[in-house]
């Protein structure tokens, strides 16, 4: 796809939020029990939003050796991961419900694995900043 | 057999009757983490100062945990009906609202 093509279906996948009745006018109503799952997993990633979010806060409270700069850089980037997760989470059980609703094939998404890159690097650098922070 | 392209799959041999059980305690599950992040946003707003600004703050934490519940408590309302409807996009867009809420806060806090 185009980046103009990819720009422009991220333009509708927001438009939609913001119109609620649109995405029930199209295509059949599915079964509800594929909706509820769907539902869950929206919830299953608002956790892992709560949890990052959670996290942050813990790195602010709980990390106090460190400098300001160190804790405060590592704690806004776990919240703005957070973010990240909620939005998506929002973007991906529209469109996984509007593709239910027209039959099409479920989205695909890089989103868990470049979070789980993002978390990675993010541990890496704590335990390197509290291993220095107690060698120096 | 695989059901034809364009339909809806559909699934006859489980229980249907689990699926509004298992999505209620999703969101009680939800509800919980939420409490904790809320009340881990609370205490980083207490011990950051004086009483002012920081009773606000813990104001707006719990502000946003309660809009939190008020959203589950609906939802969990309906999915008590026969065959419950699909969560409303506006349902969606509040639980985002409410997360992205803790998080502002959390970075003015840390700042």
């Amino acid at each position: 796809m185009s980046d103009i093509g990819r720009l422009r279906a991220a333009r509708e996948s927001v438009l939609l939020w913001f119109a609620p009745a649109k995405v029930q006018e199209e295509g059949t109503t599915p079964d509800y029990r594929f909706s509820l799952a769907n539902e869950r997993t929206f919830l299953a990633w608002i956790r892992t939003a709560l949890a990052l979010i959670g996290g942050g806060f813990a790195v602010d409270q709980f990390l106090t050796d460190l400098s300001h700069w160190a804790r405060a850089s590592l704690a806004v980037a776990l919240l703005a991961a957070g973010v990240a997760c909620t939005l998506r989470a929002v973007n991906h059980w529209v469109r996984c419900e509007r593709a239910m609703r027209l039959g099409t094939n479920l989205p695909v998404s890089r989103f868990p694995a470049v979070l789980a890159v993002v978390v990675a690097v993010l541990s890496v650098a704590m335990v390197a900043v509290v291993l220095f922070g107690w060698a120096g | 057999m695989a059901p034809p392209p364009g339909l809806p799959p559909v699934e006859t041999d489980r229980d249907p009757g689990l699926q509004p059980e298992r999505t209620r305690l999703a969101w009680r599950r939800t509800t919980l983490t939420c409490l904790v992040t809320a009340v881990l946003a609370m205490r980083q707003a207490l011990r950051s100062g004086s009483s002012g600004p920081a009773v606000a703050a813990v104001g707006l934490a719990a502000l946003a945990f309660l809009a939190f519940l008020l959203l589950a408590h609906v939802r969990i309302q309906r999915l008590g009906a026969a065959r419950p409807p699909a969560m409303p996009v506006r349902t969606a867009a509040a639980v985002a609202v409410c997360m992205v809420a803790l998080a502002v806060f959390g970075t003015a806090v840390v700042w």
